[in-house]
């Protein structure tokens, strides 16, 4: 007998988002997937000044706030055909990297890990047992018999209290937590250390920034942040070397903890790297631009098709041609007026049309976006994919850690092909953060080799021409692929559109109605009990769903709700 | 630069928490939560703003516009001795209402809570108890809000009733033992 089950919201995801499946015999055959609220930042951007918007823009979203300054003034930019200084890129490059640190941390801990580990089973674990298989695992110097009692004492002290707190939403005791005490009681513990960590990502954020949340020193050709090594009130030596520092110890959490653990997780857990494929067109674009227009980067991206990474095709510049012709956004199952078929974001438009959910026509406040007709999956995975493609060197080489150490705790060699899957996304997340940790380092010593050389420049100032000027930004985010576009006329924002990434996983069916990343996803999964869904939210939060930026309005729901009706 | 957006950016800060553990943060931190973009959803930073322009605020007081974050503002409002949240609210009682909540009411307040961030404040004062370095004391000072469309002004009636608001931030601080100087 075929059961629906409907969960709305879905917790533990920053927005609200809810998904609706078919199940039949144990497993998904049909999914849906539907954000819930209206987004309509572009309507408050037009007629401003354009020097103005990412100052609105960082507002859409409380967690991705860089990344939308970051693409909207690069969006500007390139409208203006203007470069800035190379200090401004480093400086830019740095709080992207931080942010995507703190990002990649909190979710895989604070967002996810309790998918996967049972903190109320933590309670039964021995500390000497524990402590002795994380000797196995890592050199790190947090996991001795002392700290896992102490964690094992606090959250008995929150259990008795009846007020889970942070842990309220958790499935404990289901049948597909399969870690034993041990490894749930270590997963806690470093759940605990990563909110130190964490935060000191977020600090160099606020040294850059010069505040967070909402960093101020950004502007249309550049930074504001004044370099002089000799004034207290700029950026000098001093506070650069204590963000080195700062670095060192997130490098330590991410080599002996993070990456670690996802790989435990993953060996665990092998069973997952057959579940939550879905979409293999994967997208990403090229970050960390190095020179003052944006064609040289550290990292690369493009577009792979089907999962073959011999199909890679790399894009290249702030300025690529095959990326900017290539993305269109369909509104066929989404809650606005659909013309003429897909829209190309230049042309893009924001009319509601609220209808009911429709399983068969518009479902959802979230756009379809697409790729030369194709829908492309994107975030870590995707980006982790296409730097191997372009042979990217310490992608493979994180890539190769990361596989051996859970192919050892799984008993098997686990190939490549296993990365198409839900495990697979937290494992490319994790990866992801230890390439773009060495990054932050190389970024740092470029700007200090720079300042060096005695170029203080951060700032070109940009003149705004009469008529029409277009322009799209992109940066990969943590969770992938965000653009801008911006149409400028005499001088004021004439359209403005975003298309975020997650607009492009959590998107509905499209003009051709194929399934979007999430719902393709969802299909094939496995469900033990249909009234805990843990394994739907096992997939979906695997790619880190962020539904803020996605979409926008109001939600005064708090506890997740599961529906299940028999069909 | 436009006023809106100067507002929008707030002072920067003059240095930033960047000394690390070694100095403790100010004792009373007055976080303003909510979303600008959205009408009566962001009453709670409008209220922070009117709060820093019509009073000098003694150095034991900080302000913060916290938008609509969650895990970062942990480091942020760690270790504080009060944390006052100014916040739209949605108590059932008619729009406009002023709404306080005090520590044991707190958790309430979270069900009333219609910012769409689920992972919000909630869990970070969650995960800070756990690491026990939570605020001693929490106040939430609101306003019941009208209408939350897309627009950056506040709705007719709770621009009328901020100036409540304000003062009764002000009165909060002052019972506290923070006296504040109305600038001329």
């Amino acid at each position: 007998m075929a059961t629906r089950i409907t969960v709305d919201p879905v917790t533990r995801i920053e927005g609200h988002l809810r998904i609706d499946c078919e199940v039949q015999d144990g497993k998904v055959t049909n999914a849906w997937s539907s954000g819930q609220m209206w987004r309509g930042i572009e309507l408050i951007l037009q007629g401003r000044d354009p020097r103005d918007a990412w100052v609105f823009t960082q507002r859409i979203c409380g967690v991705c706030t860089t990344v939308h300054a970051v693409a909207s003034v690069r969006a500007v930019e390139n409208a203006l055909k203007l470069e800035i200084p190379l200090n401004a890129q480093y400086i830019r490059n740095m709080i992207i990297a931080a942010h995507c640190l703190h990002d990649h941390i909190v979710h895989f801990y604070q967002l996810s890990a309790l998918d996967w580990v049972d903190v109320v089973s933590a309670l039964k674990a021995d500390p000497v047992e524990t402590a002795k298989l994380a000797s196995t695992l890592s050199s790190w110097p947090h996991n001795t018999v002392q700290d896992m009692k102490t964690v094992q004492a606090r959250l008995k002290k929150l259990v008795e209290s009846g007020q889970l707190g942070i842990f309220t939403n958790g499935y404990w005791g289901h049948p597909a937590m399969k870690l034993s005490p041990e490894v749930n009681l270590l997963a806690t513990a470093h759940y605990l250390q990563a909110l130190e960590y964490q935060r000191i990502a977020n600090q160099i954020v606020a040294i850059l920034g010069s505040k967070t949340p909402h960093i101020q020193n950004l502007a249309v050709g550049g930074v504001s942040n004044p370099i002089n090594l000799d004034s207290q009130s700029t950026l000098t030596i001093e506070r650069l070397y204590y963000i080195k520092t700062l670095m060192d110890k997130l490098g330590d959490f991410i080599r002996n903890v993070y990456l670690v653990d996802v790989a435990a997780i993953g060996g665990f857990y092998a069973d997952w790297t057959q579940y939550g494929s879905g979409v293999t067109n994967y997208l990403s674009v090229p970050e960390m631009p190095m020179d003052t227009a944006g064609t040289q980067f550290e990292l690369p991206g493009g577009y792979i098709t089907d999962g073959d990474l011999a199909s890679f095709k790399p894009i290249t510049s702030f300025q690529d041609s095959y990326f900017e012709d290539g993305v269109a956004e369909s509104s066929k199952h989404a809650w606005y007026e659909n013309g003429d078929g897909a829209l190309h974001p230049y042309d893009g438009e924001t009319v509601p049309q609220y209808t009911d959910f429709q399983d068969d026509g518009k479902y959802s406040w979230v756009k379809a976006p697409t790729f030369y007709d194709q829908r492309a999956q994107v975030g870590p995975l995707a980006n982790v994919l296409c730097m191997v493609a372009a042979g990217h060197e310490p992608t493979k080489r994180y890539l190769d850690t990361v596989m051996n150490t859970a192919s050892a705790l799984a008993g098997s060699q686990i190939p490549l092909s296993a990365l198409h899957s839900t495990i697979g996304r937290h494992a490319a997340r994790a990866v992801r953060c230890g390439v773009i940790y060495e990054s932050l380092q190389n970024q740092w010593q470029a700007l200090m080799d720079n300042i060096g050389s005695g170029d203080y420049d951060t700032y070109n100032r940009p003149t705004f021409p009469k008529g029409e000027i277009r322009g799209f930004g992109i940066h990969e985010a943590p969770r992938g692929t965000l653009s801008h576009w911006v149409i400028i006329r005499d001088g004021k924002i004439a359209n403005y559109q975003c298309v975020v990434p997650s607009t492009w996983n959590s998107g509905p069916r499209d003009e051709s109605d194929e399934l979007g990343p999430y719902e393709a996803s969802l299909v094939g999964n496995p469900i033990a009990d249909p009234e805990q869904p843990l394994e739907v939210l096992r997939t979906v939060h695997s790619f880190d769903p962020c539904m803020a930026c996605a979409i926008h309005m109001v939600d005064k729901t708090q506890r997740e709700i599961i529906r299940v009706k028999a069909l | 630069m436009n006023p809106e957006v100067a507002s929008l950016l707030g002072p920067a800060d003059p240095e930033p928490h960047y000394t690390g553990e070694a100095a403790p943060p100010c004792p009373v931190l007055v976080l303003g939560m909510g979303n600008i973009l959205l009408e009566d959803e962001g009453l709670g930073i409008h209220a922070l703003n009117m709060l820093q322009r019509q009073y000098e605020l003694p150095p034991e007081v900080e302000c913060l516009d916290g938008g609509t974050s969650g895990m970062a503002l942990l480091d942020l409002i760690s270790r504080r001795r009060h944390l006052l949240v100014l916040d739209a609210v949605q108590t059932g009682d008619p729009p406009g209402t002023l709404v306080k909540m005090d520590d044991q009411d707190v958790p309430v307040y979270f069900g009333l809570r219609i910012t769409p961030h689920q992972l919000g404040l909630s869990d970070v004062l969650a995960s800070l108890k756990l690491n026990e370095e939570q605020p001693d004391q929490v106040t939430v000072l609101g306003l019941v809000p009208v209408s939350l469309e897309m627009s950056l002004e506040l709705s007719a009636d709770i621009n009328a009733r901020l100036g409540h608001l304000t003062e009764a931030v002000a009165d909060e601080l002052r019972e506290l033992g923070y006296p504040l100087r109305p600038r001329v």
